[in-house]
This record gives structure tokens, C-alpha cells and sequence, in this order.
């Protein structure tokens, strides 16, 4: 018997996308909640005053996982839309469309906590600075993602500029990375890179680490839960929801 | 517990990014449920109709 061709297809047909999600997303929101209390306990019970910032560097467990968050769900954001472009896969549009509002919401939330941060350490909240300067950027342009996404009447359309201007921006997240290492920043240059051990506290570390990984589960959490809710809308008409809709309020 | 709540001087820069994360987050959960909720009635009623188109 041959062997059968990996069924690359089968979850972004839209009732198994529906069905597979719907049973994954309590299951992440679950390790988010514990990622983000152990995560917490560490970095506000565990780890020690920072020698020159004191408390206020405690921030960074919010900030920095905000800022990943941000950077990286933008690029998911550009690849799903470049699939729903070019190949017309509908789940893929779909949950590009589903990604923007979490990002933008992460890019705020970066932006806010940094200037809160800033304010103690820097003396300021903000600084027309290159990495700021850049995730804010960053933010517009998810929130002309969206924008662009609500004013097209027609969905198909709405979906190919959307995703155009999606693939315009992604050359903004390479900049906001590098922004620190190209330019003279106020802003930090990278603690944690992939290459060399983190230059920080292994404690500290530690919290950073389980708070990232919180906020990834909490983001694939949403985004499945918004991406079905999509799918439903698109989907109204169609058997797979009426048999799963039908008659229940 | 009121030293730990000060941060060394930072409370307020400390609890106004956890506050602002947390509201912005918990904000996000809310919507979510508000329209899926909205959607389920109104999905509900559609199939109810084609099962049963009015007269």
C-alpha cells in the first residue's frame, strides 16, 4: 500500500480548522495562566532588586515578551497573508486577519510599558529614538492592516490589499530588530540573543523566559478563538455551520 | 506587603505597565466572548430559519 502523501491540506479546510482549534484553545489558554503566575512568582518574589535600576527593571517581564510578541506575530501575520494571496487558502487569510488585533494590542503594550520604564531609568517616556520609533511604526501598520481590512466592502479584496500592505510592512520588523546595532540608540542594545548566553541574571532569565512563553500560549489561545469566529462569519451559509450552530443558542 | 507594593520607589511605573497589560489583555478575552456570543445567536437563528423557512 503506498504510502499516503502527507495530507499537507486537511487542517485548513475550514470545518477541520474549526474543529482542531476549537479542542486546542483550552488547552493553551491553560499554560498561559500557569506560564504567567510562575512566571510572575519568579520574577517578583524570586529575582533580586536590580543592583543599579532597583525594582523598576521588573518591567522587563512584561515589556520584552510584548515586544517579541509583536515583532513575530507580524511576520506570521505577512506569511499567512502571502498564503491567502498567492495560493488562496482561505484559513490562511483568515487567520492573518485573526493576528493583527493581538498584534497591535503587543505593540501597544510594548510601547506603553517602555515608556514607563523609560520614565525612571531614561528620565523620559519617549524619544524619537530608532527602536521606538520603529515599533511604532510597527503599530500603525497593524492598525492600517485593519483599517484597510474594514473599509473593503468585498472580503476577497479587502483580504488582497490587506495582505499587500501586510507584505509592505514586514521589512519593518528586520529594522526594529537591528535598529539598536545600526543606529546610536538610547534604547538597550540586545541582552538575549540566540548566538551568546544572556548577559543577565539567571534568575531574571528565568522569568523572562516563562513569561515569553506565557504570552506565546495566550497569543495562539486568542488567535485560534478570533480566527474560528471568523470562520464562522465567512462561513454562515454553509452546511458545516448550520450543523454546528443549528438550533443552539 | 505595602513595601513589596511600593517597588523600591516604582510602584506606580511598575503596577501601571502590569495594570495597563493586564486590562489590555483581559479587555481582548471579553470582546472575544461578547462576539462570539453575538455570532452564535445570530448563526442559531439563521439555521433555525432554513430549517424552517416562514411560511
Amino acid at each position: 500500500m503506498a504510502q499516503p502523501r502527507v495530507q499537507w491540506f486537511k487542517f485548513s479546510s475550514p470545518p477541520n480548522f474549526y474543529d482542531l482549534s476549537g479542542r486546542l484553545i483550552p488547552w493553551f489558554g491553560g499554560l498561559a495562566a500557569i506560564l504567567c503566575v510562575a512566571g510572575l512568582y519568579v520574577g517578583f518574589v524570586v529575582a533580586p532588586p536590580d543592583y543599579q535600576q532597583g525594582d523598576s527593571y521588573r518591567i522587563m517581564f512584561i515589556h520584552v515578551p510584548a515586544a517579541w510578541m509583536s515583532m513575530f506575530l507580524y511576520v506570521l501575520m505577512a506569511v499567512y497573508a502571502a498564503i491567502g494571496l498567492i495560493w488562496r487558502v482561505k484559513t490562511a487569510e483568515v487567520m492573518a486577519k485573526a493576528i493583527a488585533p493581538t498584534g497591535a494590542l503587543f505593540a501597544f503594550l510594548c510601547l506603553w510599558t517602555g515608556a514607563l520604564w523609560g520614565k525612571p531609568t531614561w528620565g523620559t517616556y519617549w524619544v524619537w529614538d530608532a527602536r521606538l520609533t520603529s515599533q511604532l511604526i510597527l503599530l500603525f501598520l497593524y492598525l492600517g492592516y485593519m483599517a484597510l481590512h474594514g473599509a473593503i466592502e468585498d472580503r476577497q479584496r479587502a483580504a488582497n490589499a490587506s495582505a499587500v500592505l501586510a507584505l509592505a510592512g514586514v521589512v519593518n520588523v528586520p529594522i526594529i530588530y537591528f535598529s539598536v546595532v545600526w543606529w546610536n540608540t538610547l534604547h538597550q542594545g540586545a541582552s538575549i540573543t540566540v548566538t551568546s548566553a544572556p548577559t543577565m541574571e539567571t534568575v531574571m532569565f528565568v522569568a523572562l523566559m516563562l513569561m515569553t512563553f506565557a504570552c506565546w500560549m495566550y497569543a495562539i489561545a486568542v488567535v485560534l478563538w478570533r480566527a474560528r469566529l471568523e470562520l464562522l462569519e465567512r462561513e454562515r451559509r454553509a452546511k458545516w455551520v448550520l450543523e454546528r450552530m443549528g438550533g443552539k443558542a | 506587603m505595602m513595601e513589596f507594593l511600593a517597588m523600591g520607589g516604582h510602584g506606580p511605573f511598575v503596577w501601571g505597565s502590569y495594570g495597563a497589560a493586564l486590562l489590555v489583555l483581559v479587555g481582548e478575552m471579553i470582546w472575544l466572548r461578547r462576539r462570539r456570543i453575538a455570532l452564535r445567536r445570530q448563526l442559531a437563528r439563521l439555521a433555525r430559519l432554513q430549517e424552517s423557512p416562514p411560511p
